[in-house]
C-alpha cells in the first residue's frame, strides 16, 4: 500500500561550505601500502586547511570506508584524532556500500536541520590497494578454537585441524553474497534487459573523461582537492581517449549472457584509491565565520530493490528514489540544472535515463501515471563522474556533493536564479541514495 | 643544506681555522620569543651637535630593558652587546671624528653577534654641499665597517628623511630591528626611514597582533618561513602557492592556523580569490610577493617559454593583484615583495629573473605614494644567497663560494627574510615606504 508522500517538514537550513578529496587513484599505483585512515585524515586535513579549522570543535565527522579493516571499528574518530581539528570532535563511522559517503551526509545534515549540530564533515574513504586480507573460514576456526583451549595440548589439537590448503588467503570480494555474481555481471543483466548498447555505453565514457579533463583544465578542482603523495590529479584521467580506443577494448562483463557482450574496462569504473570529505554547518555557524555558502542539502531518499529473485536490476534503486524525491519537493526533472549520476557502469546511467522514460516501467514499478521523464544530457555529469574520476567507493559520494555544490553556485551567480542538482548513487545490495542540491540567495 | 664549513670552522677545530687564517664564519644568534634584545650593554655616543637626539634614544633603550651606557669605559673582560652612533646633527665632517673614534676604541670590545647601528638624517634636495657630504659620508663609514666587524657582528644605519624625529615610531622600531637578532643576516645596510604617526603602543612580542597576512609560494621554503614567523608574530596567514603544491601547502596552513589558498597567482581573478579568502579573518592587512620562479638561459638561448612565465609570475602578476586590490578599496594596505641581489647586480644566465626583481624593487619605489595615499606601506625585501631546497640545487663549488662572499661568510636562512618582511609589515614600520632592504649578510655584489 502506498501512502501520499508527506510534505518535507520545514526546518532550518544545512549548507554546504565546501569540500576537499585527495586526487583518486587507481588501485595498485599511488596509494599502495596508503591506509584508510591515512587517506581519510589527508582529506580532512585539507578541508580544515581550506577553511581554518584547527582546533574547532565541529558538531561530528561522519563516514566510512566500504572494504574495511577489522581495526580501523573507528575508523572516522581515529582520523579526527589524527588530524588538526579540536580532538572533542566526536565522529561515526557509516557503512551503506557505495552510497556511505552520500548517507553519511544525509545523517550529518539532517542533524544541523534539527538543531542538534551546527556543522559537520561527512566524507568517506576506500582503498582496494590496502585491503584487508582475509584468512579462510577452516584457519580462522582453529585459531579461534586454540585461542580459547585452556590447556596446551587441547591448544596443539585445536591447530592440529589445519590443512595447508586452509592456508590460502581469501581475497576481498566485492560480489553480492546471495547471489554470488560481482557487480559488474548484475549490470550486465540489466544492461542487456535495456537493450543498451556498446556504443552509448562509450560515448558517456568519452564524456566523463572530456568533461573531467575540462574541469581540471579549467581549475575547477583547485578548491577542491589537495594533493597527497606526489598525485596531483586524477590518474584514472585519459584526456586523450577516443570513441575508436574505447570502441577496442574487449568487453569483460555479460560474456554468459545470450545478449552480445557490452560493458569493456573503458565504459565500467575501475579500481580505485581515495578519500573525500564535505563541510557542511547551519546557516548561522557559517555566516559567524563569515565562510562562503556555496549551496544548500536540501533533501535526501535511499531506496531499495528486489534484485536477489531477478525481480529487478541490482543498481537501480535510484531509478524508484528520484521520483520520491522529486514529489515530495514539488520538481520535475525539467526543474533540475545538473544531474550527478554516479556512474558505477556507463550502462548504469543509461538503464537509468531509459527507465525514466519507460512509460510502462514508470507505471508498474515505479508507481507513476506515465513516463517520468526525460533527462537533457546536457546537464548530465557536466563535470565528469566516476568513469574518469575513478571510485573508491565511499568517497565518491563527497566527490559528488561538493562538485554539485560548486556547480549550482556558479550558474545561480550567473544567472540570478536559483539553480539545482540531482545526486543519485546507486550501490551494492540493490540500494541507492539520491539527493537534491540547491544555490542559496548568497551563493558564494 | 648543512653548510660543513660553518660547523668544522666553529667545531673543535676553530682554533686550527683560526691558525690557518681561514674564513671565519660565526654562528649567527637568531631571535627567540623572550630572550634578551642584544647580547650586552648598549653604548649611545653622539657628536656635540646630536647629543639631544642621544639622549632621546638612550631614554627609549632603558625603556626597553637594555642597559644603557654613555661613556666607553666598562669592566674588565666585559663586552658591549652593540653600540649606537648618533650623528643626525652633525653639520660638517669634522664634527662627526670624536664619536666615530669613540666607537673605534670599543670595537675590540664588541661581543660576538654586537651590532653597530649609526643614526644619521638622509641627504635631502636642497642640502648645502658640505652637510650634503657630511651625511652621505656615513653610507661609506657603515658599509666599510660592516666588513671590518667579525664574529656575527654588523653594522646598519637608519637615514631618517623628512622631518622624522629619532624618537619617532619607526626609527625607533627600526633602530629595535637592527640591534636585535632580527636582523642577524642584515648588514652593512643603510635604511632611509621618514617620518610616520605612532600607532600607539608596540607588543614587541607579538607586533602583528590583530592582522591579517597573506603570503604567496608560502608551500616551502622562504614563503613557508614567512607564514611562520607572521604567525609567531600573531597574524592571522592566508598561504598561497599553486595547486601541485597543495599537500605542503596545507601542512603549513594547519601548522601555523592558518588558511590555505591553492591558486595560481597569474590568473585573472587572483585578487578577488585572495580578498575572499582574507575577508573570514578580519581582511586583508599585509600582503607578501614571495611567489618567485626561475628559468635560466643566456640571453642569446632565451625562449618564449623561458621568458614570459619568469615576467608572469614574478612581476606581472602582482602588478595586477596590487592594482585591483586599490581598486577594490583596500586600506592601509602593506606590501613587501621579494626581490634580489641578482636585481640589484645581475646574474648570468638570469636576464629574465633579473628583470622581473629589479621591476619589483622599481615598483616598491614607485608605489609608495600609491599605498601611502590609502594609508599604506610598499618595499621590497632583497634576499642574497639563503639556505633553500632551491639553492641546494646549486652545483656545490658555486654553493661554497656564494656562501663565502658575503661579509658574514655565510649564507643566510629563510628566517633572516621573514623577519625583515615581518618588521616592515608592523605598524612601527609604516614611516618606510619604498624601500628595498638587503637581507644578504652584506654580498659583494651590487649596491
Amino acid at each position: 500500500m502506498s501512502t501520499t508522500p508527506s510534505p518535507v517538514p520545514s526546518t532550518r537550513e544545512a549548507v554546504i561550505i565546501g569540500g576537499n578529496r585527495i586526487p583518486f587513484s587507481r588501485a595498485g599505483k599511488k596509494y599502495v601500502r596508503t591506509s584508510n585512515q591515512d587517506m581519510f585524515t589527508a582529506a580532512l586535513e585539507g578541508l580544515v586547511a581550506r577553511f581554518g579549522l584547527q582546533g574547532e570543535r565541529l558538531g561530528e565527522v561522519a563516514g566510512g570506508a566500504v572494504l574495511k579493516h577489522s581495526k580501523n571499528f573507528n575508523l572516522i574518530r581515529e582520523s579526527v584524532l589524527g588530524s588538526s581539528l579540536a580532538p572533542t570532535t566526536p565522529a561515526y563511522d557509516v557503512q551503506q556500500a557505495c552510497a556511505t559517503g552520500l548517507e553519511a551526509a544525509i545523517a550529518v545534515t539532517n542533524k544541523i536541520k534539527l538543531g542538534q549540530i551546527e556543522s559537520a564533515v561527512a566524507g568517506g574513504t576506500d582503498t582496494v590497494s590496502d585491503a584487508p586480507i582475509v584468512v579462510s573460514d577452516r584457519l580462522r576456526a582453529a585459531l579461534l578454537d586454540a585461542n580459547h583451549a585452556k590447556t596446551t595440548s587441547a591448544k596443539i589439537k585445536a591447530l592440529l585441524q589445519i590443512r595447508p590448503k586452509d592456508l590460502a588467503p581469501v581475497s576481498p570480494s566485492t560480489g553480492e553474497p546471495r547471489t554470488h555474481l560481482s557487480m559488474g555481471e548484475h549490470q550486465a543483466i540489466t544492461t542487456a534487459a535495456w537493450g543498451i548498447t556498446r556504443e552509448a555505453q562509450d560515448e558517456i565514457a568519452l564524456a566523463s573523461h572530456q568533461n573531467l579533463a575540462r574541469a581540471w583544465e579549467a581549475g575547477f578542482f583547485d578548491d577542491l582537492v589537495t594533493p597527497f603523495k606526489g598525485l596531483t590529479r586524477d590518474d584514472n584521467l585519459r584526456a586523450d581517449t577516443s570513441l575508436e580506443k574505447l570502441a577496442k577494448l574487449r568487453p569483460v562483463f555479460g560474456a554468459s549472457l545470450d545478449a552480445p557482450a557490452t560493458m569493456t574496462a573503458g565504459n565500467s569504473t575501475p579500481l580505485t584509491d581515495g578519500a573525500s570529505t564535505v563541510l557542511f554547518s547551519s546557516r548561522e555557524w557559517a555566516e559567524e565565520r563569515e565562510l562562503p555558502i556555496l549551496a544548500k542539502f536540501v533533501d535526501a531518499e535511499t531506496a531499495a530493490v528486489d534484485f536477489v529473485h531477478g525481480h529487478e536490476g541490482l543498481l537501480m534503486a535510484p531509478a524508484a528514489a528520484v521520483p520520491r524525491l522529486l514529489a515530495r519537493n514539488g520538481l520535475t526533472l525539467e526543474d533540475i540544472d545538473f544531474f550527478e549520476i554516479h556512474e558505477a557502469f556507463a550502462s548504469t546511467v543509461l538503464t537509468t535515463l531509459a527507465a525514466w522514460e519507460d512509460e510502462e516501467y514508470c507505471r508498474t514499478e515505479l508507481g507513476l501515471d506515465g513516463a517520468f521523464g526525460k533527462v537533457d544530457r546536457s546537464r548530465l555529469n557536466v563535470n565528469g563522474s566516476s568513469l574518469a574520476a575513478g571510485h573508491p567507493f565511499a568517497a565518491t559520494g563527497g566527490r559528488i556533493i561538493a562538485t554539485a555544490a560548486k556547480l549550482v553556485s556558479a550558474k545561480a551567480k550567473e544567472t540570478g536564479q536559483p539553480a539545482r542538482a540531482l545526486i543519485s548513487v546507486c550501490a551494492a545490495g540493490g540500494l541507492g541514495a539520491v539527493a537534491l542540491v540547491e544555490s542559496t540567495d548568497n551563493a558564494a | 643544506m648543512t653548510d660543513s664549513y660553518l660547523n668544522l670552522a666553529n667545531g673543535t677545530l676553530k682554533p686550527v681555522f683560526k691558525k690557518l687564517g681561514l674564513p671565519q664564519p660565526a654562528i649567527l644568534r637568531r631571535y627567540r620569543p623572550g630572550g634578551p634584545l642584544t647580547v650586552g650593554p648598549v653604548l649611545v655616543v653622539s657628536d656635540d651637535a646630536s647629543a639631544a637626539d642621544a639622549d632621546a634614544v638612550a631614554k627609549t633603550l632603558a625603556g626597553w630593558d637594555v642597559d644603557v651606557r654613555r661613556t666607553p669605559e666598562a669592566a674588565d673582560g666585559e663586552r658591549f652587546g652593540a653600540v649606537v652612533l648618533v650623528l643626525t646633527g652633525a653639520q660638517t665632517p669634522d664634527a662627526i671624528s670624536a664619536p666615530v673614534l669613540t666607537v673605534a676604541g670599543t670595537l675590540r670590545r664588541l661581543a660576538g653577534n654586537g651590532r653597530v647601528v649609526a643614526i644619521s638624517r638622509a641627504v635631502a634636495d636642497g642640502d648645502a654641499p658640505v652637510l650634503a657630504a657630511t651625511r652621505g659620508g656615513v653610507e661609506g663609514l657603515v658599509r666599510s665597517l660592516g666588513k671590518e666587524l667579525r664574529g656575527g657582528s654588523t653594522a646598519n644605519g637608519i637615514q631618517l628623511t623628512g622631518d622624522a624625529a629619532v624618537d619617532s615610531a619607526s626609527a625607533l622600531a627600526t633602530l629595535r630591528f637592527f640591534l636585535s637578532a632580527k636582523s642577524a643576516y642584515v648588514d652593512g645596510q643603510l635604511l632611509p626611514v621618514g617620518p610616520a604617526e605612532s600607532s600607539g603602543p608596540v607588543d614587541w612580542e607579538r607586533p602583528l597582533a590583530g592582522k591579517v597576512g597573506v603570503v604567496t609560494g608560502a608551500a616551502r621554503g622562504i614563503g613557508a618561513a614567512i607564514a611562520r614567523t607572521m604567525a609567531r608574530d600573531g597574524a592571522k596567514v592566508v598561504v598561497i602557492d599553486v595547486p601541485p603544491a597543495g599537500e605542503a601547502l596545507a601542512a603549513v596552513a594547519n601548522e601555523i592556523g592558518g588558511v590555505a589558498l591553492q591558486l595560481d597567482i597569474t590568473a585573472d581573478d587572483a585578487a578577488d580569490k585572495i580578498l575572499a579568502a582574507s575577508k573570514p579573518l578580519g581582511g586583508l592587512d599585509v600582503l607578501v610577493h614571495n611567489a618567485g620562479i626561475t628559468r635560466d638561459k643566456l640571453l642569446a638561448n632565451m625562449t618564449a617559454d623561458k621568458w614570459d612565465p619568469v615576467i608572469a609570475v614574478n612581476l606581472t602578476a602582482q602588478l595586477r593583484i596590487n592594482e585591483r586590490l586599490l581598486a577594490a578599496g583596500v586600506e592601509g594596505l602593506r606590501i613587501v615583495s621579494l626581490a634580489s641581489t641578482t636585481g640589484l647586480a645581475g646574474n648570468r644566465g638570469q636576464t629574465n629573473y633579473g628583470y622581473t626583481k629589479a621591476g619589483v624593487i622599481a615598483n616598491a619605489a614607485a608605489g609608495a605614494p600609491v599605498l601611502a595615499a590609502v594609508g599604506g606601506t610598499t618595499n621590497a625585501v632583497a634576499p642574497g644567497w639563503i639556505e633553500t631546497e632551491m639553492t641546494a640545487k646549486v652545483p656545490a663549488l658555486t654553493r661554497t663560494v656564494a656562501r663565502r662572499m658575503p661579509s658574514l661568510g655565510q649564507g643566510g636562512l629563510p628566517v633572516d627574510i621573514a623577519e625583515a618582511i615581518c618588521f616592515l609589515a608592523s605598524d612601527p614600520a609604516a614611516g618606510i615606504n619604498g624601500q628595498t632592504l638587503r637581507v644578504c649578510g652584506q654580498h659583494m655584489v651590487g649596491k
